[in-house]
């Protein structure tokens, strides 16, 4: 009855014009075009205020779309919502608790919600996703009495009480030390590999780079970009940096080897590295045969490496302006 | 309105299975357990049942016959019958004169005690913070993701709300009982007509008064429930309906608005009394039950209407 492309289908998340503007006409989401790939770690950027968080509840069946429709793993939302979201654990905007309940009881309850969730296999889901983010030893406790990086885990824990197709992960790491964040940064990477699709929203630059294969920025509820992590850094492109005593043959070499704007400061030599067409049929530049080609032709390198463009880099590109500023 | 679980058409009949998915293109959809709304209802009902503020409520409402009960004894045990011009004055059944003559008495003397405020109060403390308590504390949007359903979870709302009342009910009336028969003599009862009735029968009719009292409540529970929709401030919304409830009880003692007294949902609360006569006047009690009924559905379609309908923001 509907015709869905393959496209759509393929996708784990997908929005045409999805749009919400507040009753106080306030336009939080302009118009947006997502397409998360089925597989992929997602990471979804933007500064506080630029509409994420609306947007992850518009998907989420929470908020209704001014105009514009979303798909979530090929079905449309909200309309399929009670098909839909048992395939999908979500955090979103923190966690929420009962903070009377024991952490165990907090999951039970949100288990007795979910209208696939088989009793009988209750308390066994429950215990594992209690193990599954390190609170085992304190399921018995009150949620009451758990610190913010406790009931961030529990949140995470509600997310994986089934196998999910989908988790949506709204600011995962917020509150949690160093240690846990890199817990939880590697139980994402453990999830990816088992071929969950995870959509990870985050203002933390560090945390996208580490962890996710694609991104989107957002900024002002408008969508500014959105590919793979190294195309979006690639956006802001990385520079070859280089230090010889002989900075004049240095750059004839690199210029034959494809490095344009090249630039000499006493006897620093840098320059950007060509970026490999979207096809990939050329290989991208190994910068091992560059420094291999620069000796050959007799020059002399003390140093040599890529300073690699970072997403912030990027984001600051994209959007003129600091990370934290809100829209 | 567009956006609900799923296909409003058929949502609001019987519960329904698995059967209505579109074919979907991918992988293990897990089927709906049968059991589902059952366990959905369960857990709220012990989610509400094991919050501090709910037992402590019962307990007060626990503690309302207990105080009856030896105030009446105290007040009675120096001699002389129940302070003199007083018992069944006024439009309220009091029963209090008989309590000491039969426990039973004190069940019926602590339900038309508690009926007119704190019963509908405690009612309105939990209704209220039904949805808009979830909503302030985020769990709300948990429970809708997991998915529940707004309409399932409206529903078990709902019906744990009505279980409330009967279990607020329940307490006063089985405290009464208690009460009543540690402190006085139990036996044969005079009913209002005069007739006298064995005690098993008086249990019986006992039983019905507390049935008919937990009904009385369900409209204030329905009205705490939808304006528990409207807000997302659990306290606002508890304050709203206890305020409410007052607000009803006052308008029906001013008799210049006697036009509008058949319409308050407290109007027929005290003809639960009828049922203690021979034969029984089911005038006002149809009435009542009647109303209640109305304000059900009435404010249920309101609160479905709106909750199906609200934008998720907390």
């Amino acid at each position: 009855m509907e015709q869905r492309s393959t496209e759509e289908d393929d996708a784990a998340v997908e929005t045409r014009g999805l749009t919400k503007r507040y009753r106080g006409g306030q336009l939080a989401v302009d118009a947006l075009d997502l397409s998360v790939p089925r597989g992929s770690v997602f990471g979804f950027l933007g500064p506080n205020g630029s509409g994420k968080t609306t947007t992850i509840r518009m998907l989420m069946g929470l908020i209704e779309p001014t105009s514009g429709r979303a798909r979530l793993l090929g079905e449309p939302m909200p309309r399929a919502a009670r098909s839909v979201l048992p395939r999908v654990g979500a955090l979103i905007e923190g966690p929420a608790l009962y903070p009377f309940l024991t952490g165990r009881d907090n999951l039970l309850r949100y288990d007795a919600a979910d209208p696939t969730a088989d009793p009988r296999t209750r308390t066994a889901r429950v215990a594992a996703a209690l193990d599954r983010v390190g609170l085992a030893a304190a399921a018995g406790k009150r949620a009451r009495a758990y610190s913010l990086g406790m009931k961030q885990r529990l949140g995470l824990a509600a997310a994986l009480l089934q196998p999910r197709e989908l988790l949506v992960l709204d600011e995962p790491t917020n509150g949690l030390d160093p240690q846990g964040m890199r817990e939880i940064r590697s139980l994402v990477r453990e999830l990816a590999e088992e071929g969950t699709t995870v959509f990870l929203s985050s203002h933390l630059l560090d945390e996208i780079e580490q962890v996710c294969t694609h991104a989107a920025v957002m900024a002002q509820g408008r969508l500014i970009a959105q590919g793979t992590v190294a195309e979006l850094a690639a956006g802001s492109r990385g520079r070859l940096a280089i230090t010889t005593p002989d900075p004049v043959d240095a750059v004839r070499v690199l210029k034959e080897h494809g490095v344009t704007d090249l630039v000499i400061l006493d006897e620093r030599v840098s320059g950007e590295l060509p970026v490999p067409g979207p096809g990939a049929a050329d290989a991208p530049l190994e910068l091992a045969d560059l420094n291999a080609a620069l000796v050959r032709a007799g020059v002399r390198v003390r140093a040599f490496g890529a300073e690699r463009a970072s997403l912030e880099d990027a984001f600051v590109a994209l959007t003129g302006e600091g990370f934290d500023v809100a829209g | 309105m567009s956006r609900a679980d799923e296909p409003k058409s058929a949502d609001t009949g019987v519960p329904k299975t698995a059967d209505t998915r579109p074919p979907g293109p991918t992988t293990d959809k897990r089927p709906t357990s049968p059991l589902w709304a059952l366990a959905l209802f369960r857990s709220e009902l012990t989610t509400t049942l094991r919050r501090w503020r709910t037992l402590a409520l019962l307990g007060v409402l626990a503690l309302i016959p207990i105080l009856i009960g030896v105030a009446v004894k105290i007040e009675t045990s120096d001699g002389g019958g129940f302070g003199g011009g007083r018992g069944g004055g006024g439009e309220g059944p009091a029963f209090f004169p008989q309590i000491t003559n039969n426990g039973i008495f004190l069940v019926f003397a602590s339900l038309a005690a508690t009926l007119p405020v704190f019963l509908p109060m405690v009612i309105g403390v939990i209704t209220g913070d039904a949805i808009a308590g979830e909503a302030g504390s985020g769990t709300l949007r948990y429970l809708l993701v997991a998915p529940a359903g707004r309409t399932r979870l409206l529903l078990a709302k709902f019906t744990t709300s009505m279980a409330f009342c009967l279990i607020a009910t329940l307490v006063v009336a089985l405290s009464g009982l208690v009460t009543g028969a540690l402190l006085f003599p139990l036996g044969d009862v005079t009913l209002i007509s005069g007739i006298t009735v064995s005690f098993e029968e008086a249990l019986l009719r006992a039983l019905g008064v507390a049935a008919l009292v937990a009904l009385s409540l369900v409209g204030i529970a329905t009205v705490g429930l939808f304006i528990s929709t409207l807000t997302n401030s659990g306290i606002a919304a508890m304050a709203t309906t206890v305020g409410l409830v007052i607000t009803a009880q006052i308008l029906d003692t001013i008799p210049q608005l006697h036009a509008i007294h058949p319409y308050l949902f407290p109007h027929y609360w005290l003809s639960f009394a009828d049922l203690l006569r021979e034969p029984v006047y089911w005038d006002e009690l149809v009435k009542n039950l009647g109303l209640q009924g109305l304000y059900v559905a009435v404010f249920g379609s309101a609160a479905w209407a709106r909750f199906t309908a609200k934008d998720i923001t907390a």
